[in-house]
């Protein structure tokens, strides 16, 4: 029963979307605020209607209703609660009613809190939203329905794929989908002015919030799937150059790209069609990365569908998405020329330099991931490109923006002049140099490590040097500084917080790429292995009995020169149902590098095992470096100036512009 | 500047980027892609074999040897053709004679030293080169893939 409810509330959100895709759009086009009127009920009934439908769902899980397909096939009665809930998103039919619920959900946020949007602009927005929508909603209910019945209905389930039954994945999917989902509003916003034919500073003020918070979330969805990968998967990396990954990456770099073009709009009204261009770009690309990661076109573990059905549907879907708002920008985009011209130093100018260096990076990382699937579609065999293709395309093309990065927030807008800002930043050279010569010291003359380090450093002390100058740091007195540095905006900190923890990451990426120190051996239990000053010895494992899996659990102890440091226990599990192994690797962190053991099978019959032991040094940072970044997104979020207009502030403001005014 | 040389510095700079990035990618494309082969192909000698490449197949029944300090034989078939592979570190969790595997690595003589083995996350997951180069061979029956 409960299953037919959430079938039903999809079916009728459908139609509601069908209404929410049309009649807007039609009122805007007549200025009929009756027609146009439409948009919010319908945004916020159909997100209702979707909640509602995944709620349904979340209770078949919940309660282990096996006659609904999608929960045989994904769960079982033994699973711990936490992993019946995240099953609902962990297979395909369950992730794409999360789509969509988020998608309703961003427009039933942008029905509730958009009053200050012009009308005209919002109906299209919504419509354009919509549009989405009914394609999602006809997606499922044609090829993926989450609510198919399976008759009769089995005892027990198949259970959960054991790599996905686990806390990081389990909120890696719904953060990753509102990065995804989130351009979707800077998407709509865009078609919505094209339509319109008007992009404004006003305009990039309603669509930087958006474009904030999908790019928060999306860098957090990535850097939790990085996180899981390095601890569950046993192989000690954190990022493999999957395509899977990459799908998520692309759309991350377009996004950082319009995330910094939607500020030279708003600041200098320029950049206007080449920001629109951006967000039909970004969107796509998430759409390219649901479509890669849903359709089966590429064999990993994040895909659930080899339905063909379903990739020629997704197929289609993109193409109509990206076909059509590109041949709508051909057609409008030209009106929108703007007639500012920049210096090549200046703030624009740094923010242009960004924007080329970004979007270059995601198009060579996009063709690293297509051409197997393009060569291999014409006939021209089987390749695999892998780490050693991006890290020799990638890299390198970072390397300059990263450099310019530390200079770029020193410049003025308009017109600017590179010498004082450059003499400002003798600290930050100074700096990397020294600690280049340090680490070359200690570790050697590893090239990439020494270019990561001296990079990190010339932009982590880069960043610093500008909030120094921000608040004229030792230049007036300290108590002034620090009143400036109290009034500096959110907007600012933001910058600051996100650009060094882009440092701290890097320095991360280096330290965990470069450095890492493993060592693969059989160990008898009392024998040990000695790694970076660190001593693991081996104590011999124990079968123990987990509530839906059996494992092989060992006990290493580490000691550093003779003093204990932690004790590990890295486990091999088989999860019964599926009979599937799973190892799980145990991971002592500390800032400086993380102790990582893992367990394989045993070797001989006198008790000795295959172990494999990592030191990955400065690991940790990288996890540091992104939350700063998803802070620095949420504090430029938060700033005055997307607050004053909010809807229930209007009249505040009034009052506080009548009592400046007074002043 | 003349507003058309400040156009023309953002062309320059654009055009910089990009003929960086193609030459980045032509030069990597040269030395870091890898083609997939099957057993058949390499005893065929139909490719390089100096080159890292990928070996794909089934685990052949009966052929792995586990050797001291975590080294493992073993031999890559696609029931016409096979071979050796030796591989030093923990075999992933789904590696299983009888299954399809990927391995990457480089010839040494008449044996395969994999530096990576890929097997795939799922019980009846056949990866889709193995299938194919099954497929070549005239063994496949089709029944295992989902």
């Amino acid at each position: 029963m409960i299953a037919e409810a959430g079938h039903y509330a999809l079916t009728l959100a459908l139609f509601i979307a069908i209404v929410q895709a049309t009649v807007p759009l039609i009122g805007a086009h007549k200025n009929d605020s009756f027609w146009m009127s439409f948009a919010q009920p319908a945004a916020i009934l159909q997100f209702l209607l979707v909640a509602f439908a995944f709620g349904c769902l979340t209770i078949a899980f919940v309660t282990s209703d096996f006659s609904l397909a999608v929960v045989v096939h994904n769960s079982h009665t033994a699973k711990p609660l936490i992993f019946k809930i995240s099953g609902v998103w962990g297979n395909h039919e369950g992730s794409m009613l999360l789509w969509v619920l988020i998608l309703s959900l961003f427009g039933a946020l942008v029905a509730l809190f958009g009053n200050n949007l012009p009308p005209g602009l919002r109906s299209r927005a919504l419509a354009v939203q919509a549009m989405i929508a009914v394609g999602f909603y006809l997606f499922m209910l044609l090829t993926s329905n989450p609510f198919e019945r399976i008759i009769p209905p089995p005892a027990n389930g198949q259970d959960l794929n054991p790599l996905l039954q686990d806390f990081g994945l389990a909120i890696h999917p719904p953060m990753l989908y509102l990065g995804y989902v989130g351009f979707s509003m800077a998407f709509s916003f865009a078609i919505a002015a094209l339509i319109e034919g008007r992009v404004d500073a006003a305009w990039a003020r309603w669509v930087r919030p958006w474009t904030l918070l999908a790019w928060c979330f999306l860098s957090g969805g990535i850097a939790l799937g990085s996180w899981w990968a390095y601890y569950e998967l046993g192989w000690g990396g954190f990022w493999f150059w999957d395509p899977v990954e990459n799908a998520s990456f692309i759309p991350w770099l377009s996004g950082t790209a319009l995330l910094h073009s939607s500020i030279v709009v708003e600041k200098r009204d320029a950049l206007k069609g080449w920001t629109i261009f951006l967000a039909i770009v970004t969107f796509s690309l998430s759409l390219l990365g649901t479509f890669l990661v849903r359709s089966g076109v590429l064999t990993s573990v994040h895909s659930f569908a080899t339905d063909p059905s379903r990739g020629v549907f997704i197929l289609a879907l993109l193409v109509i998405v990206t076909g059509g708002s590109l041949a709508l920008f051909a057609w409008r985009g030209p009106g929108l020329k703007s007639d500012v011209l920049f210096q090549p130093i200046s703030r624009e100018g740094g923010l242009l330099f960004n924007n080329l260096v970004m979007t270059t990076a995601a198009a060579t990382v996009l063709l690293g991931t297509l051409y197997p699937l393009m060569l291999e579609a014409m006939g021209g065999g089987k390749v695999s490109v892998g780490a050693p293709f991006f890290n020799a395309t990638f890299v390198p093309l970072m390397v300059p923006m990263l450099i310019a990065m530390a200079a770029g927030p020193m410049l003025t807008w308009k017109r600017s002049d590179l010498k004082p800002v450059l003499n400002r930043l003798w600290i930050a050279f100074i700096a990397a140099i020294v600690l280049v010569l340090v680490v070359w010291q200690i570790q050697g003359g590893a090239v990439f490590g020494l270019i990561g380090t001296g990079i990190a450093t010339w932009l982590f002390v880069g960043t610093m040097v500008q909030l120094g100058e921000r608040i004229h740091l030792f230049r007036v007195p300290l108590g002034d500084s620090l009143r400036r540095l109290g009034r500096t905006p959110r907007a600012a900190w933001g910058m600051t917080l996100a650009h060094a923890g882009l440092a701290i990451t890097i320095a991360g990426i280096t330290g965990a790429g470069v450095w890492k120190v493993e060592s693969i051996q059989s160990l008898m239990p009392g024998q040990s292995v000695s790694l970076s000053g660190f001593d693991f010895k081996f104590q011999g494992v124990k079968q123990i009995q987990g509530p839906n899996y059996q494992a092989t659990r060992a006990t290493f102890t580490v000691t550093q020169d003779g003093k204990a440091v932690v004790t590990l226990h890295p486990e091999k599990r088989l999860y019964v149902v599926q009979n599937q192994p799973t190892t799980e690797a145990a991971i002592h962190s500390t800032i400086w590098g993380d102790l990582y053991a893992v367990i394989g099978d045993p070797e001989g019959t006198k008790g000795a095992y295959v172990t494999r032991l990592y030191f990955n040094p400065l690991v940790v940072w990288m996890w540091i470096g992104v939350m700063m970044m998803m802070l620095g997104a949420a504090m430029s979020l938060s700033d005055r100036r997307y607050r004053i207009g909010a809807p229930k502030r209007t009249r505040q403001r009034i009052e506080g512009a009548a009592a400046t005014s007074l002043k | 500047m003349k507003r058309k040389y400040k156009r023309l510095t953002f062309v320059l700079i654009a055009l910089l980027l990009l003929g960086a990035s193609a030459a980045l990618v032509l030069s990597a494309f040269e030395d870091s892609i890898v083609f997939f082969h099957s057993p058949s192909d390499i005893v065929a000698k139909k490719v390089a074999l100096d080159k890292r490449l990928r070996l794909g197949g089934l685990v052949e029944k009966g052929s792995v040897v586990k050797k001291k300090d975590a080294v493992v034989n073993f031999r890559i078939t696609d029931t016409a053709n096979t071979v050796a592979v030796t591989y030093k570190g923990i075999l992933p969790d789904l590696f299983r004679e009888g299954q399809g595997v990927v391995t990457e690595g480089r010839m040494v003589g008449n044996v395969f030293k994999a530096e990576e083995v890929l097997a795939k996350h799922d019980e009846e997951y056949m990866p889709p080169e193995v299938a194919d180069a099954l497929k070549k061979a005239g063994q496949w029956k089709g029944s295992k893939q989902k």
